[in-house]
């Protein structure tokens, strides 16, 4: 990695601050994630693969990476009509539920884990209810979705939000001053606008349900090939000291992740160029 | 969370954020419009143009709060009702237990070394970013950004391949009776990657905004660099260090998946709250694992609190330079 300096002011301290933060950068990050790829390189090709495609860690996989794409679809859907609620119209709470829209971000994961086990388990407030009429949330795959739903849902907020505020407002009275009736106004006015963010937010809430550990594990039952996720399972090769399936696994979804994150940078870097910012 | 965006909290600047306070409404959208023929635009938006009618926006609003309530409200009031259900004796009674004040204590420790490591490099990292042009500085950012992207397990991971007794560095430290693993040092490291964005994230923009007019001045005159970082830079740059401190300090006391595959759970001495939370649930202890819970959930409430009073003052701060 080279990064060379142009120094465009005569203040001081480039070298040293510079230097300081990739010592730090390496020993914290870069060093400890290379271990990681170092790992999997001492295995080979055939071993990477018979890991990676054994029933269980597929089964895990398609359950981190299905689970969460729906959920994320839920949280692109629902935090679509959240913003438009917050943003477009006045009720009473509006603050104080623009504020609690940040929960999930601040709620420790395990906090969040258990009192959405305790919610939606049999005897539970919602859970109770929703098992007389047949629905089992917690310990099955749809507790582990519920918990991706609560975990995604700040991220397509925040990140549409602030765009649906700033969206100039005169085209839309241009558009229905030239005929066209509120649905259309929406659909093809307002929603191309909105296009970019809700795509970054679908993409940053699957994101993060893809890695989510501590608000899923207690709601998921945890059963191999049913409601086991992808993190857990690494979890549980590292308590046996299977270290290279750990790795194999561990690697599959820091790839995932990266293309997501590859992804929404391109995503950014067209909406800038569509939209001309101020 | 820009390059990589919004991972996070500290992904959305409170640039993004200020917006929100003001009140979209009326006045600001239609500002642009002269003023003369401001009431008759909003008269015909009002009408039909700007909103649904209005079975619609109830539809819109009622589906909205229901979700929020139910996926956000509810499990926040679980934690309490739970920690409460067999009164407030039993549950200042779990508090008291010697195996909940260790772990206080050790998440109070963890936290406080690793936000005060990350505030130092989150202040260096962001001088060298912030007030320097060079080339690759987008890619530096995404490498800092990189923690956000991964998954809290395999940040745990990352570390045990490398402190554990087969990885690179175990067998040196075991040779020389240094234990990293299982124990506080590696649940120091674990945070530090979780939370090593937060503070960096929240100045680099600030201090990009800010620019080097003033340093540059105070130099002039004859200061030092410290002198000039402490009397200069430091005070406008205030809210946003506590911010990104804010957030730092509350993810470093939260953090539970990679703490959990590095700590070892060991009873009284490497569980932190987090931990705790989940080894008493699953003893069947609901209320002091409910307890301990609504100490962490009472520090997420603080913090949100908190946050909106310090974006509250960074949008006053910046408002000046906005015009």
């Amino acid at each position: 990695m080279s990064v060379i300096a142009v120094r465009r002011s005569n203040l001081p301290g480039f070298g040293l601050t510079m230097g300081l933060t990739l010592t730090w950068l390496s020993v914290i990050i870069l060093i400890p994630l290379a271990a990681l790829f170092l790992k999997t390189f001492e295995l080979s090709p055939e071993q990477f693969w018979g890991i990676v495609s054994s029933r269980r860690t597929l089964n895990a996989l398609k359950i981190s990476f299905g689970l969460s794409f729906a959920a994320a679809l839920v949280n692109l859907v629902m935090g679509t009509i959240i913003v438009w609620a917050l943003v477009r119209y006045r009720f009473p709470g509006r603050r104080l539920f623009d504020a609690i829209v940040d929960i999930p971000f601040a709620l420790p994961t395990a906090v969040a884990g258990v009192a959405l086990t305790q919610l939606f388990a049999p005897k539970g407030w919602l859970g109770g209810p929703l098992a007389e009429l047949g629905i089992k949330v917690a310990f099955t795959p749809v507790g582990i979705f519920v918990a991706m739903i609560f975990i995604g849902i700040p991220f397509v907020v925040r990140t549409v939000q602030p765009v649906l505020i700033d969206l100039d407002v005169e085209i839309e009275e241009a558009a229905a001053s030239l005929g066209a009736n509120r649905w259309h106004t929406v659909l093809r006015v307002i929603l191309p606008g909105l296009i970019p963010a809700l795509l970054t937010g679908f993409a940053l809430a699957f994101a993060r349900a893809v890695g989510e550990y501590g608000s899923v594990i207690f709601i998921a039952g945890n059963l191999p090939n049913v409601s086991e996720i992808a993190p857990l399972l690494i979890v549980i090769r590292l308590s046996e000291f299977r270290y290279a399936d750990a790795t194999a696994i561990a690697v599959v979804m820091l790839v995932a992740s990266f293309l997501i994150i590859f992804a929404v940078n391109r995503l950014q870097r067209w909406a800038q160029a569509r939209i001309p910012t101020h | 969370m820009t390059i990589i965006t919004a991972s996070d909290p500290a992904h959305l600047s409170h640039r993004e954020r200020s917006d929100r306070v003001s009140d979209p409404g009326e006045g600001s959208s239609s500002a642009a419009l002269p003023v003369g023929n401001r009431k008759t635009t909003v008269g015909i938006a009002r009408s039909n143009s700007r909103t649904e009618p209005g079975p619609v926006r109830f539809v819109i609003i009622v589906l909205a709060l229901t979700f929020l309530t139910v996926f956000v409200v509810l499990p926040l009031v679980v934690v309490f009702a739970q920690a409460f259900s067999k009164g407030f004796i039993a549950y200042f009674a779990a508090l008291a237990e010697p195996e909940a004040w260790s772990a206080i204590k050790l998440t109070l420790l963890v936290a406080a070394i690793s936000v005060g490591l990350n505030l130092v490099f989150g202040v260096l990292a962001a001088w060298a970013i912030a007030k320097f042009d060079f080339s690759g500085k987008t890619f530096l950012i995404t490498l800092i950004d990189l923690p956000f992207s991964v998954s809290p397990v395999i940040a745990g991971l990352v570390f045990v391949l490398l402190f554990g007794a087969q990885g690179y560095f175990g067998p040196w430290l075991q040779a020389h009776n240094i234990n990293v693993l299982f124990a506080v040092p590696g649940i120091v490291l674990v945070t530090i990657f979780v939370t090593f964005p937060f503070v960096a994230r929240a100045l680099i923009p600030l201090m990009q905004e800010q620019g080097t007019q003033e340093e540059e001045a105070a130099i002039s005159l004859g200061a030092s660099g410290l002198q000039t970082f402490f009397r200069v830079t430091l005070p406008n740059i205030k809210w946003g260090l506590l911010y990104g401190v804010l957030l730092c300090n509350a993810r470093a006391m939260g953090e539970f998946g990679a703490v959990s595959v590095v700590s070892g759970h060991i009873r009284g001495e490497t569980n932190t709250m987090p931990l705790l939370v989940e080894i008493l649930y699953n003893e069947y202890q609901f209320v002091s694992s409910f307890a301990i819970a609504s100490l962490l959930a009472m520090l997420a409430l603080i913090t949100l609190v908190v946050k909106t009073v310090l974006e509250r003052r960074l949008d006053e701060g910046q408002a000046p330079s906005d015009h």
